[in-house]
């Protein structure tokens, strides 16, 4: 069990009333019709799946119901902030302001954060 | 005036309502009060329940201007006019719960989109889909706490707060309205089922029902 921080009910919650939804800020092409195949297809289809800092979109499901963007250590699962839907992120891969234990990991699992 | 359409959901008063535990209390039996009760379950069946959701600023001044009670702001807050029958709480940054005696909900609804005009909104009548039940009595909290997930320590939980959360497995809206009493706004369909497991919880407290 673990608490998870509703950047819009403004309190930590139980995990077991988030859900997942995937990666975050992901921008859908402008111009569907002037995409080529690939460019629809990744946007479509291909998501990243980084070892190290991930923006996810997360769901609080049994509560206020909104989405909302979590950063999370995919090798830690540490996660590191939350966010509203349409801010930007303060903890991001190339930032220097990972905790010292994530860098630590990160280090020791081999990543290049 | 929206030119949504809207209907009265109550029926004609010749047909009977029954609340949605009428089938648990035949089936599942109501405990009577003894010398070990600690815990009373009263279900306030048939109340008109309204989802609202907009922008807050002009849900608040209509709200005020209809019911008298200023939309709660704060994120888990349970605000009540002044006799304490009627209620608004927070569920979402744009979305609150009314609760009103029975039988009020559609003046109320009219009286809302009559006030909100063309503004930017949503008002869902789900009386009919969902009921609250009360827990009082010493052993209440105890109860709560093994029930849901949601921490209810007087000094997490005060009198005034309302979350939704996880009951025993199924989502419902907890609130505390005073010192002495409980809210589970729990689904229609789920009621039997959250009935049948607070007796089952409430059996250690001798809890009662009141009919
Ligand atoms: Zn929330």
């Amino acid at each position: 069990m673990f608490y998870i921080y509703c950047p819009y009910c403004g309190e930590h919650r139980e995990e077991e009333e988030f859900r997942p939804k995937g990666q975050a800020h992901i921008e859908r092409p402008a111009e569907p019709e002037a995409c080529s195949d690939e460019e629809w297809g990744n946007y479509l289809f291909f998501r990243n799946n980084p070892r190290g800092v991930h923006h996810e979109m997360w769901v609080h499901a049994v509560g206020c119901r909104k989405f909302f963007n979590v950063t999370r250590h995919t090798v830690s699962y540490e996660i590191l902030e939350t966010y509203k839907m349409g801010e930007q992120p303060s903890i991001t891969a190339d930032s220097q302001s990972l905790p010292r234990e994530v860098a630590a990991v990160s280090h020791q699992e081999g990543v290049w954060a | 005036m929206s030119n949504a359409a809207t209907f009265d959901t109550r029926t004609d008063s010749a047909i009977p309502m029954e609340s949605p535990l009428a089938y648990s209390y035949r089936r599942s039996g109501a405990p009577a009060t003894g010398p070990a009760s600690r815990v009373t379950l009263r279900e306030r069946a048939l109340l008109g329940h309204l989802i609202v959701r907009g922008g807050a600023i002009a849900l608040d001044e209509a709200v005020r201007g209809v019911l008298g009670i200023s939309l709660p702001g704060q994120p888990q807050t349970l605000v009540q006019d002044a006799s304490g029958e009627r209620s608004i709480q927070w569920l979402s940054p744009d979305e609150w719960l009314v609760i009103v005696p029975g039988g009020e909900e559609f003046p109320l609804e009219t009286r809302l989109r009559e006030r909100l005009g063309s503004a930017h909104y949503a008002i869902s009548d789900v009386s009919g889909g969902q009921t609250l039940l009360e827990l009082a009595g010493e052993a209440a909290r105890e109860l709560l706490m093994k029930t849901v997930i949601y921490d209810v320590h007087p000094s997490h939980f005060p009198v005034g707060k309302g979350v939704t959360t996880v009951f025993a497995k199924a989502a419902t809206m907890l609130r505390r309205p005073d010192e002495e009493r409980w809210e589970l706004v729990v689904r229609r369909s789920f009621a039997d089922y959250c009935y049948r497991w607070l007796l089952d919880a409430g059996a250690e407290y001798g809890v009662n029902v009141e009919q």
